[in-house]
Order: C-alpha cells, then structure tokens, then sequence
C-alpha cells in the first residue's frame, strides 16, 4: 500500500500482558497521548501521535494486552473489531506493531501467528533481548526475519534501545505478511469455504473465519458474527471438521505453534541446562508457605502505612488550602446565599473528595510498582484459594485490598478481570471495605462510646469495624455468585512473569492518568452534588433572623428530611439529630462529622473535639434518656460500615458499569444491609439487656 | 490406551516432577484457554511449586511460568517424563 507523503498512517500495538507493549507506547507517543472510550461501551481507547524518522505522523492506537484474538471480554472485542475494520470509529490498522518478550518468544509468537493471519503488515517488536542473553537464549535474527517474513527490530524498551530501528522500520514500505501457520487441509478449506460466507473485508474474511470456526458456543458464535446464517454455517463447517477426524477447537491452535516450533527451531537456540533465575529464587521466598506469608502481609501493611502516613502530610496541606480558601471567599464575597454556596457548598465539598487524592496517589504509585515489578501476580497466586471460596478469582483480591483506602481506585483496578460478572460482584462489594472516609466518623463514635479509651482500645475497635467490612463484603459476594450474578468460579490462567525493575516512567504516568480521572469526577459530579447538598441544608431560610445555625439546619429541607425519616431510623434507637447527619453523608460519609457539628452548634468541629464529643454524651431525649448510648454508637459504627454514602463511588460505578442499574441497586442493597446491621446490634443488644 | 501412564492426570504430579501432555477431559472453552497458552498436547511441562495454601499450582511450560488451579489440572490428563 502506498501512502501519501502526508496521510497519518494507523499503528496499532498489540502484545502479550507483560511484553512491555505500553512502555513502547509511552516511550512512542510520550504525553501526546489521548486516553477516551470508544462509542457505546466503557471500553478505553488509548491513541498517540509519534513521528516516523522521515517527520511523517503516525497515529498510535493502544490494543489491550491479550494472549490470543480469541474475544473473552468486552475489551478483546473491540480489539477484535478494530483489526477486522469492524468499527467505523477506528480506521483499520495500516501497520500493527507487534509487541513480543524475546525471552518468552515461544508463546508470545502464538499471537504473532494470529496477527499474520490479518494480512495487515506488521512490525515484530522483539523486546527484552537483554533478559534473553542473560538466559543463555540466542536468537538469530536475520533467520527470524526469513522464517516470520516479517521486519524484526530487536530492542531493550526500558533503557530506550531500538527505538530508531522501529520508527525507521515503520518508514519502509512494509508488504502484508508473506508466511502463514499453515492449517490442517480440511480445516483450510472449511475456513475458505465459510470465509466466502461472510460479510467482511475480503482481506480478513479468512482470518474471522479461522476465529469462527474455534468457538463452540451458538450464543457467542450469533454474538461474535451478529449474522446467524453465518453462525449457522460455521457450527456446519465445525461438525464436518469433526467428522474429518479433527478437532476444531484445538487443531488450528496446534498447528501455530508447530509452525511456532519449526521458526523457533530454525532462529532460536536456548541454554540446555537454564539456571534457577533470580526469579525463581526469589520467588522461593515469596511464594514460600511461611515467608510468603509474611512477605505478603509485609508489602500490603507498607502499602497502607505509606497511604496513611505519606498521605498525613499533603491531607493537612489541602484541608488547610480549603479552609484559607473558604475564609478568602468570605472576605471577598459580600455576606449571604452566595458567600454560603462558595464557601460551604462549592469550596467545601469539592475539597472534602480531593483531600483524598493524596491517599490515591500514592495508591496508584504502589499499585503499579506491584504490577510492574511482577508481584501483583504473585499476590494474586497467594489469595487465589482464599478467592475462590467465594467464587472468585485471584486477581479480585487487589481491587478489595485498594478498596481500604478508597473505593475508586478499588473499582478502577478491577479492569484486570476479564470475566464481566466476576468485575461486577467485585465492584458490588469493595464499597463495603473500611474506606479511609469512614475513619473520622469511626473516631468520632469512638470517642463518643469511650471517652478516655487507650489506644488499643481504640484500635481494637477499628479492627473490628474493618473485620466486619472485609467480611460483609466476601459474604455478599459469595451471595452474589450465588444468586445475581450466578456463575462458575471463573478459570486461573495466571502468567507468572519474571520479577523486573518496574518503568518508572509508565508507574508515574499511569499515576497521573488516574488521578485526572478522579478529579474530572471531583470537578463535575461531586461538584454538582455538594451545591445540592448545601441547599438542602440551607433552604429554606428560617423566618427568625437571630435563628442558630442549628435551628437553621432543623428547619430546612434536609432537616425535614431527618425528621421524616425519623420512623425509619427509630428502630435503630436514632433521633431526627442522627438523622440530618445521615443525609448529610449520603454524599460523603465523612460530612457526618461536620453535620454533628452544626447541629450541636460546636465551631470548627472535627472527630477530635472535645466539645462536640461531650455535646454528644450529654445529649438527652425528650424522656431524659442519653441519645449516644453505647449500643446507638456501635451501631452507627456498623451502619457507616455497610452503607454506601459516598456520590464519587456511585459516579464511578455508574462509569465503569456503563448503566445506573448497578450503581442504584449497589446503594439499595448497602443501605438495606446496613440498616439491618445497625437494627439487629441496637435490638438485639436490648433483647440481651444492654443499653 | 494400553499405557498407565497416560492415564494419569497433572494433579497427581508433585514438586520437581516433569512430564508431557497428552489430552484433556475439559469443557472447550477452558481446552483453548490452556492450549492457546502453550499446553498443546506433547509439549513438556515441570511443577514449580504449589501456593503458601496448597493451590493452585505453579507450571514451567515452553519457558514460562504458569499457574492453573488443581480442580483444571485434574483435567489434564499427562505422562511422566
């Protein structure tokens, strides 16, 4: 194909999870890049602008990470889509650069041997050719070349090797592939046969039609051609193979990699006695029955005293910017409605959710070092039998671990599982996990139950409050396999990668990429909900001038709102009072502590005053009886356990899942769950005689 | 088969121990899953290890490590080497 001098020509990069695909893709497009969704589905898409060695611009589009075409997720389809010129939002590839680990080259060509069967040209990006010679491989590239028929660029991607190579192979003309896995002669002609069959570009009728003929299902087949004559002839085309003798499930795959075996025979020559990596020896360690153990709960309490302790500092700087904020505001802004919406409304709840982007930087910084250096798997390999009890996977447990610090990243990490009903019950019950936002609300109730507790009190307590989050959430999860979202345990197909130097770069820019994510939500949804919140709580004015703020907040909306749900909550042994600081947190549980303090008149509240905490010991019924007795406070505690108060996570939720359906239902349920917990801890405490 | 050996499933392989594929007695969609992975019959494989809680089990197959769980291994039927 001749391109003009001027055209943007199509790259795609596609590679195994683990080859180094999206350091090249950073180091290519570098902050040109663009990350947004593809039409219709919560799919990312991923492009960047680079230049060729000439000046000529390429457009870099990033395919997910996947050991094989063959579609499992929704992710893979589109891939899929895009590389048979499916999507009319996303050109077909002009080039794919392909993206192979040299020192795993065997199973890594397998997606090569599919790619070759696109017909598109493609550019063999042999990584990691360091880690290769280390381990005694040798690959000889000129063979390589002759074998694959296509441009191979060796290169080290971490430390910039290759780069001019690639762009300057990307340059050339590059011909469609001249060499194919050839497939047994009866599932060649059936492929054929059924290639003519279908609504495609000629070019890759043969290669979809291959796909096809792979997937035994009648649902996916009517689902991966949408065409169910199509579908039809391909489930015909599968019983004639059988017939032949073949099976058509693992024939073509077969005959890849004995392909795969005759090029790797011919270009490759490995050690014949490899020595115990580092890898290995390490892993002797960190996968050990007791060190692993120990190794395992070592990194994760790391992760946390980093996110709790590193994140201290810049928290207090932010809290103390909103503050200066709001008392700028003051200043400039004359008193009234709109001096209250900036100050109270817009600069304190917006700053009140990006308190917490410390906490999910640094989150995110550890979760890519995990991801990076390999031991991400390695957690996952260790958790798996404790996952799988709950019908889980392994790869589940990382997304509930963030989700003790906050339940966005928790939710954004659970792009890692392929399976959609697996992804969704994980989604489902992180929220239940003790966020960081519930720890005010739990140190207040604490000093509320306790007054002078010690500190292993205290901690003993919020070990608990955290315990029954972890539990509540494996329980409702194994409810949730069981009954929504029924389905088997899903497989384990855990590659467990060597351990490497993670690319810093990609840890800090994946950080970064992130972090906007959330403040873009911070910016628009939590932004629009807290002006919302702080009417309800305004308006309307009380008619006498000299009312408190605390008269002021009990007649408005929201302090109507408290008094009727007051029937509701009075089971639980809740006052209308309590019942204004619950609407107060539906957006953020940890407004409840700011709530309690215009309520009980205390300026300037947090969860380590003394005043609002005595306000609250003191406070009486109308019959005499203390409101905060031990039992109301422990189950306040366990409804902020189990209730869903937080608007960023529904927001998320509803972008991930793509619908309003689950975010909805995942409130409903946590709100009901945690209205039974508090129900049962303050009847059934009665029923035992406590108070 | 004539061969007792081949009856034999990768679940009964222990630590160190190597062996070669022979077949499967799995659903379709989990069979390609393992053989898009390398796991084509004939191939070798050696048990690297088992989790800290005895699953699942960690794999060397062409070159790389892999881990599947026990209850997919039983699945997989193998001779030894």
């Amino acid at each position: 194909m001749t391109a003009t001098p001027t055209a943007v020509r199509h790259v795609a990069i596609a590679g195994n999870p683990n080859c180094g695909k999206t350091t090249i893709f950073n180091a290519l497009t570098g902050l040109r890049q663009r990350t947004g969704n593809y039409p219709g589905v919560t799919v990312e898409k991923k492009v960047g602008r680079f230049h060729g060695t000439h000046g000529e611009p390429f457009d870099l589009l990033d395919l997910p990470g996947s050991y094989s075409l063959q579609v499992r997720s929704p992710d893979e389809a589109v891939a899929r889509d895009v590389l048979l010129g499916r999507r009319e939002d996303t050109p077909r590839p002009d080039v794919i650069i392909c993206v192979v680990d040299a020192s795993n080259i065997e199973r890594n060509l397998y997606l090569v041997a599919q790619l070759l069967e696109l017909g598109i040209p493609v550019v063999l990006a042999l990584n990691m050719v360091d880690v290769a010679e280390q381990n005694g491989t040798v690959i000889d590239l000129p063979a390589l070349r002759e074998k694959l028929g296509v441009p191979v660029v060796p290169m080290v991607a971490t430390k910039g090797t290759g780069f001019v190579e690639l762009k300057q192979a990307l340059s050339q003309p590059i011909p469609p592939p001249p060499h194919q896995a050839p497939m047994p002669e009866v599932v060649e002609a059936e492929a054929q046969a059924l290639a003519l069959k279908l609504h495609v570009r000629p070019d890759a009728a043969r290669s979809e039609a291959l796909l096809l003929l792979t997937i035994s299902d009648r649902e996916h087949l009517a689902e991966a051609t949408g065409d169910l004559a199509a579908a039809e002839a391909a489930i015909a085309a599968r019983e004639r193979i059988r017939a032949a003798g073949l099976d058509p499930v693992s024939s073509p795959i077969e005959a890849r990699y004995a392909w795969i075996q005759g090029v790797c025979d011919t270009a490759v020559r490995k050690a014949d006695q490899p020595a115990l990596s580092f890898s290995d020896k390490l892993d002797g360690w960190l996968t050990h029955p007791l060190w692993g153990w120990l190794a395992f709960l070592g990194v994760m309490a790391l992760m946390f005293v980093c996110i709790f302790w590193g994140a201290q500092g810049p928290m207090d700087w932010i809290d103390g910017l909103t503050s200066s904020l709001a008392d700028w505001v003051k200043t400039k802004v004359p008193d009234g409605d709109f001096q209250s919406l900036l100050s109270d409304g817009v600069v304190a709840g917006v700053g009140g959710v990006v308190i917490f982007l410390p906490q999910i930087l640094i989150l995110f910084f550890f979760l890519g070092l995990l991801e990076d250096s390999g031991y991400m798997a390695r957690a996952a390999f260790i958790m798996d039998r404790v996952m799988s009890k709950v019908g889980l996977h392994g790869k589940s447990f990382i997304p509930m671990l963030s989700s003790l610090a906050c339940a966005i990243p928790g939710i954004m990490a659970t792009r890692t599982i392929e399976n959609r009903k697996d992804r969704l019950v994980t989604i489902l019950v992180a929220p239940l996990m003790s966020c960081s936002a519930r720890l005010p609300v739990y140190a207040l109730m604490i000093a509320v139950l306790i007054p002078a507790a010690s500190a292993l009190q205290k901690a003993g307590i919020m070990l608990a409050m955290y315990l029954l989050g972890g539990v509540a959430a494996f329980v409702m999860a194994w409810i949730f396999k069981k009954t929504l979202l029924k389905s088997e345990t899903p497989m384990l197909l855990l590659e467990l990668p060597p351990y490497r130097a993670p690319a810093w770069r990609g840890v800090f820019l994946r950080m970064w990429e992130r972090a906007l994510i959330f403040l873009r939500r911070a910016g628009t949804v939590i932004l629009a909900l807290s002006i919302i919140l702080w009417a309800l709580l305004t308006y309307p004015k009380p008619t006498n001038p000299d009312a408190t703020p605390a008269e002021a907040i009990a007649q408005s909306i929201g302090g109507r709102m408290g008094h009727a749900i007051e029937p509701l909550i009075k089971p639980l042994g809740y006052d209308w009072k309590i019942g204004i600081g619950l609407i107060g947190s539906f957006a953020a549980r940890e407004v409840f502590v700011g709530t309690m303090g215009i309520i009980y008149n205390i300026e300037d509240a947090d969860e380590a005053s003394e005043p609002l905490r005595d306000t609250m010991i003191a406070e009486k019924h109308a019959d005499g009886r203390p409101v905060f007795t031990p039992l109301v406070c422990i189950g306040l505690m366990v409804f902020y356990v189990l209730a869903m108060q937080c608007v960023s996570t529904v927001a998320i939720v509803r972008r991930e899942t793509n619908s309003w359906r689950w975010p909805l239902f995942q409130v409903a349920y946590m709100t009901a769950l945690a209205w039974l917990g508090a129900f049962v801890v303050y009847q059934g405490g009665r029923l035992l005689g406590l108070q | 088969m004539s061969d007792p050996a081949a009856h034999e499933t990768l679940a009964a392989f222990t630590v160190g121990q190597r062996g070669r594929i022979v077949g499967f007695d799995l659903p379709s969609e989990q069979r390609q899953r393992l053989l898009e992975m390398g796991m084509t019959a004939g191939s070798e494989f050696e048990i690297v290890r088992f989790a800290p809680l005895g699953d699942p089990v960690e794999l060397k197959v062409r070159g790389y490590h892999l881990s599947i769980r026990k209850h997919e291994a039983a699945g997989i039927r193998a001779a030894r080497l």
